[in-house]
């Protein structure tokens, strides 16, 4: 159950020598079987092969070099929002304002480039500016104001809707030609440079999660806030960086967006959904919604899942809204399967009898926003 | 802000310091009235002030006929929020109600009842499959009722390739337009004695075991569970109730709203948005059927207080945001001082 402990950490690489070849391998064997994340792997390891096969039975390959840069580029997008997403959810928060954020961002980039290759750098300060700033009204509002998350950043979704309707109703013209010749459509070997910007934003949360003191007072927020209060954790600082971060990652997706269409867009955030998309995500990634339990390696394959899905639906030319059924069906299916195999586990190791029949994780800590 | 946890009605008088002065007793009293009230009185003076018609019989019954679906969906949405679950589905509901009604009856009068049966039993069961999943298969709700919204949208959309077909009877439509001619106040809007009804089976649930048992359910399913509770039960119940709600509010806006796909776009957040104006507390355990339905008064009166001030729609939702939040900080402010 250690969710934060991600598979790929615990193995130990080729050089284990002699005796404990086997255990690292077991070691591994278990961390793919044993933790959620693994599990998610595992699914998303099942999913590609049955996508893969669909797709072959249709007389098309799924996994070619060509629909594999597909597959990541489609990632990146989401991606990114999706592992601040992961932060603020960890944290029990959660934050709907991402695609109003994205779209504010992907109008400021061209704003203030205006179309001027010099104006580059000023323009990502501006666009990474707006997004802390507003990650940071985000997490004042529900810290210092106790407002309901859900309800805070729908609040702010509205008034960045109201702020980007009454003044730009169409495309806005005007992000520098140098963005998107590099980081929407060029290329450091075979690798885009999105896909290397998707990577590092992982790398960093990752790492953020797992080796900084913020990480570990996160899940502790996230696990009750009431008891990480009173072990002297700051939890109103805590809460208020995770939606900054998650603000912040929400607007370089914005940025990305901008570059790829060469321009702002007032509706490209909620067009592409990503505020509910990036729960979904966070959600197929193993992370527990109500906080104190996930990784973002989890989330990573929870976005793979979904742009996999995607490319064979493309493939198979499915009907776009039969896709939505269907991606509804698939993400309830692999969420029911997670948390069947989760309390498998729990019962067995606390034994508990049959009393556990409510949802037994769901600790009291919902109290601490009322 | 809540009927089990009421914070003092008696008022923070002195302990020890003999009774309570009179004006101590009534702020005890107006503290312990919940914020939504204030802000709904406070708009409904203001519109009246406006728009003297607001205050005469038969604009205001116009305006209860306006607010009637938004606050039965409150109502369904209160049950899901203090079990401790979220339901998305609802909007969506709404529509698929409209559409389908629309493409079967097509305009014939001798179908509405049967199509109107239909609905329930349609709500019946998306409320069962919600809740099944989410207790029974273990999925967090909003994933559950997310993917519900996502499974809805899509069938509405195959079913009508984006306009929707037929047309909604007359008798149909009446249900959400018209009412019985009632002597002084002109008529009364069948909308409104369905919305009292509503209301009144409501409160009248919440003061039965079930609404006790949502409250405990929501505060904490564990306990709840320990102390003979059937958690599964009461949330696949909530979920039910929620969405029967969509269904009446999709047969009332059926009648008004006329027959689109949007129809029963973003009421899941309104909604929701409503029910916590009205002090449900999200994550459950805490709340009153009546404040959340009061919030849809709030939430209604609020859009019309906007359009009266001419408020752009850019800007209205600005505004909508700005009270929204402002209510829920006020509302837990209030909850943590008075506990």
């Amino acid at each position: 159950m250690t969710t934060s402990t991600p598979p790929v950490a615990q193995h130990p690489g080729p050089a284990a020598q002699g005796g404990s070849q086997r255990s690292a391998a077991s070691r591994f064997w278990r961390a793919l079987t044993k933790t959620t994340t693994g599990q998610v792997y595992l699914a998303l390891i099942a999913i590609l092969v049955i996508c893969w096969a669909v797709v072959a039975i249709k007389g098309s390959n799924l996994l070619t070099i060509d629909s594999i840069t597909d597959m990541l580029i489609r990632s990146v997008a989401l991606g990114i929002v999706a592992a601040g997403q992961t932060l603020v959810i960890i944290g029990m928060s959660l934050d709907l304002s991402v695609a109003w954020v994205i779209s504010l961002t992907s109008i400021v980039a061209a704003v203030v480039m205006d179309g001027s290759n010099g104006n580059i750098v000023p323009g990502i300060l501006a666009v990474l500016a707006v997004g802390a700033a507003i990650g940071l009204a985000n997490g004042l509002i529900i810290t210092k104001l106790r407002v309901n998350p859900f309800i805070a950043t729908l609040g702010v979704a509205l008034i960045i809707q109201s702020i980007i309707e009454s003044n730009w109703d169409g495309v806005v013209e005007g992000v520098a030609k140098g963005l998107e010749n590099s980081l929407g459509y060029s290329e450091i070997g075979p690798l885009p440079i999105a896909v290397l910007l998707l990577a590092a934003v992982y790398l960093a949360v990752w790492f953020l999660l797992r080796y900084t003191r913020f990480g570990h007072q996160l899940y502790a927020v996230g696990g009750s806030e009431e008891v990480s209060k009173l072990s002297g954790v700051r939890t109103h600082r805590v809460l208020i960086t995770a939606h900054v971060i998650c603000a912040v990652c929400a607007a370089i997706t914005g940025l990305y967006l901008a570059s790829r269409l060469g321009a702002g867009s007032p509706l490209v955030g909620t067009d592409g959904g990503y505020d509910l998309e990036s729960i979904a995500a966070v959600v197929l990634g193993g992370t527990y919604l109500l906080g104190g339990r996930g990784s973002v390696l989890g989330t990573l394959a929870g976005v793979f899942i979904l742009a996999i899905l995607d490319s064979t639906f493309n493939a198979l030319e499915v009907n776009a809204f039969a896709k939505d059924v269907a991606r509804g069906v698939i993400i309830i299916v692999a969420v029911a399967a997670y948390s069947f195999r989760a309390k498998g586990r729990r019962v067995r190791k606390i034994g508990a009898g049959p009393a556990a029949t409510g949802n037994a994780p769901q600790t009291q800590t919902q109290g601490a926003n009322a | 802000m809540s009927t089990s946890a009421a914070p003092v009605p008696e008022g923070p008088s002195g302990v020890g310091e003999g009774a309570p002065s009179a004006l101590q007793r009534v702020f005890g009293a107006l503290r312990a009235i919940p914020v939504v009230w204030y802000l709904t009185i406070v708009l409904w003076v203001w519109i009246a002030a406006i728009n003297p018609l607001f205050a005469e019989p038969s604009g205001f019954l116009a305006y209860l006929k306006q607010a009637a679906p938004l606050a039965i969906l409150a109502a369904g949405a209160f049950f899901v929020l203090a079990s401790g679950e979220f339901d998305l589905s609802v909007g969506s509901l709404v529509t698929v109600c409209v559409v389908v009604a629309a493409a079967i009856s097509d305009g014939d009068p001798s179908k509405t009842w049967p199509v109107i049966a239909l609905l329930f039993v349609i709500g019946l069961i998306v409320g069962l499959i919600n809740g099944v999943v989410t207790t029974i298969f273990r999925v967090p709700s909003f994933i559950t009722t997310l993917a519900m919204l996502l499974i809805l949208d899509g069938a509405v959309w195959l079913y009508t390739s984006g306009s929707p077909k037929g047309a909604l009877a007359d008798n149909f439509r009446e249900i959400g337009r018209m009412g019985i001619e009632v002597p002084v106040i002109d008529q009364l809007p069948y909308s409104v004695i369905i919305l009292v009804a509503i209301g009144a089976f409501s409160a009248w649930l919440m003061r039965r075991h079930f609404g006790r048992q949502v409250l405990a359910v929501g505060d904490n399913d564990r306990a709840a569970a320990l102390s003979g509770i059937n958690v599964t039960r009461v949330r696949i119940t909530a979920f039910v109730l929620s969405a029967l709600s969509a269904v009446i509010a999709g047969i009332l806006l059926g009648g008004f709203a006329g027959v689109t796909a949007q129809v029963g776009q973003g009421l899941e957040f309104e909604a929701i948005t409503a029910a916590v104006l009205g002090g449900t507390v999200l994550g459950g355990g805490r709340g009153s059927v009546i404040n959340a339905m009061a919030g849809a008064l709030a939430l209604t009166a609020l859009f019309s207080w906007l359009n009266l001030q001419g408020v752009s729609g850019a800007f209205e939702d600005a505004v909508e945001g700005v009270i929204i939040i402002a209510a829920v900080a006020v509302a837990s402010y209030r909850l943590r001082e008075g506990s």
